[in-house]
């Protein structure tokens, strides 16, 4: 049920954020990583298209949606990385045919 | 002070008749229940819509046309009074066909609703695929669909924020609101209604009973028998997506904010309000017959209401004939009625009775014994 802040065996892997390599950790989620990017939004909102980040990061807000291996508005805090996982932030409303 | 006339259950159709009484200058209190009662108001689906509806019974489809040309005007109205925007539009709406047999059976039906009046041209058409193709230039549609009916006078609103609107514009000409004012019993005393709720008695001249499912109890106390049966309707509304859909279709409208609404399904498991699997993979199946893109889309929410459906599914409109002044409004289409339950049937309870033409929706109609 709980876990160590840092898993002592951690394996580095690599994650695309919007096409950019990107070091990541085993075991944290996609949500976390965005967090210590320069910049740390993950999307624009559908109407007002103002930038938003992950914020509870417990699966209930909804803010941290990102496109993940082309499937988008995944929530961040609740994707474990995957080495060679390709992020991307969302901007606006998605069209349908994307 | 003490009401000219109390509205018993405050959603969209209780409300729209009291917001309607207080234009006429009466003095109103809207009454209303709390969040354990079954409200269809907060699980509709938002279409005003005229096509395909009152086979069987030609005056509903002319009380539907008549709501709906009064829609504009009660919209802008509204609007201006309470600066809720109730992102009604009205460009028309649609029902996909599935198959030749699916296009050949709407016109079909379409032919036979129309042929029950017959005296104008149809405000409809059958739209072929190529046609429905350019009226919907952002839609892949899947192969399947080989048209749609296109009723011209059809459209949308927000239900939630017409429901909100009209409880602000009664409000702001006068009228009261009470929640969580639960009636419990009434009690006819001489030419007066006393209402009993939990802990106070109220009192006045006249009633309107708009309790939704909640209304047989209650009407049965002033000589009116309402059968009433719930309907389970479950909805599904996507994530939020670009504008693609520029009308509303039975079964699938984009909102203003661009979510995406499904639905609704029809089912009869009594009082019961659970949503099902089985409803959610059947609409996203049906959907995706329709607009394959969408399978790619997120589901956000799945709900399900139930509709006030009477035996003929038609409303009920009466005035007791053992207790003069008490009223009774109940009906499916609450959202595409509105204007006509704020115009006309408030107007007409104002003035003391129902006219001539609402005596079809008489709730006596059910009161004719079955022949066996
Ligand atoms: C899934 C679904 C989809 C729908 N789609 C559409 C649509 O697209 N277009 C359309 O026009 N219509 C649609 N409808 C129908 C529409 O929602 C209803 O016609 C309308 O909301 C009915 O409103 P109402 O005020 O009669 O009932 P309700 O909303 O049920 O309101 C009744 C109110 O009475 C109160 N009440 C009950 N008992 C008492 C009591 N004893 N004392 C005081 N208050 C009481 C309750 O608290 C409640 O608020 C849909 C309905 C459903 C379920
Ligand atoms: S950060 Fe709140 S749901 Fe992901």
């Amino acid at each position: 049920m709980f876990r160590k802040l840092h898993d002592p065996g951690a394996q580095t892997v690599t994650i695309f954020i919007d096409g950019r390599p990107v070091p990541a950790e085993l075991g944290e989620s996609v949500a976390a990583v965005l967090l210590r990017q320069p910049e740390a939004w993950c999307r624009t909102t559908p109407i007002s298209e103002s930038p938003r980040a992950p914020y509870c990061m417990m699966g209930v807000c909804f803010e941290c949606l990102v496109e993940v291996d082309g499937l988008a508005s995944v929530q961040g805090c609740l994707t474990p990385v995957r080495n060679g996982m390709r992020v991307a932030r969302q901007q606006g409303p998605r069209s349908l045919s994307a | 002070m003490r009401p000219d006339i109390i509205v018993i259950g405050g959603g969209t159709v209780g409300a729209a008749i009291a917001y309607g009484l207080a234009k006429q200058r009466q003095q109103v209190l809207l009454l209303d229940g709390d969040d354990g009662d079954f409200r269809a108001a907060r699980a509709n689906f938002g279409l005003v819509w005229l096509q395909g509806k009152g086979l069987g019974m030609p005056a509903y489809q002319v009380l539907t046309r008549d709501s709906i040309a009064l829609w504009r005007g009660f919209t802008n109205e509204i609007e201006a009074e309470t600066k809720i925007d109730l992102a009604y539009e009205q460009n028309g709406g649609l029902a996909f066909c599935l198959g030749e047999e699916g296009f050949e059976k709407r016109r079909h039906d379409l032919m036979r609703l129309h042929n029950q009046r017959g005296e104008r041209a149809p405000d409809w058409a059958m739209l072929d695929r190529s046609a429905l193709e350019r009226l919907l230039p952002k839609v892949a549609l899947g192969p399947n669909v080989t048209g749609a009916s296109f009723g011209r006078h059809d459209g949308h609103a927000n239900p939630l924020r017409l429901l909100a609107a009209l409880h602000e514009a009664l409000l702001r000409h006068g009228g009261g609101i009470r929640h969580r004012a639960r009636v419990e019993r009434i009690e006819p005393v001489g030419r007066d209604f006393r209402l009993i709720l939990d802990g106070e008695t109220l009192v006045a001249p006249r009633i309107v009973i708009a309790a939704g499912l909640g209304s047989p109890a209650l009407a049965r106390q002033v000589g009116l028998v309402v059968p009433l049966r719930p309907e389970r309707g479950q909805v599904l509304v996507t994530e939020r997506l670009e504008p693609f859909l520029p009308l509303p279709a039975s079964g699938l409208r984009q909102t203003g904010e661009g979510t995406v609404m499904i639905g609704a399904t029809k089912d009869n498991p009594g009082f019961d309000v659970s949503t099902t699997a089985e409803a959610a993979a059947g609409l996203s199946r049906k959907t995706i017959e329709i607009v394959p893109a969408l399978a790619q889309v997120r589901l956000v929410r799945q709900w399900a209401g139930l509709r006030i459906m009477t035996p003929d599914g038609h409303p009920i409109y009466a005035q007791s004939q053992s207790h003069p002044g008490a009223f009774v409004a109940l009906c499916h289409s609450g959202v595409t009625l509105a204007a006509f339950h704020a115009e006309t049937l408030a107007g007409a309870i104002a003035a003391g009775g129902l006219p001539e033409n609402l005596s079809p929706f008489h709730q006596r109609r059910f009161d004719v014994p079955q022949a066996a």
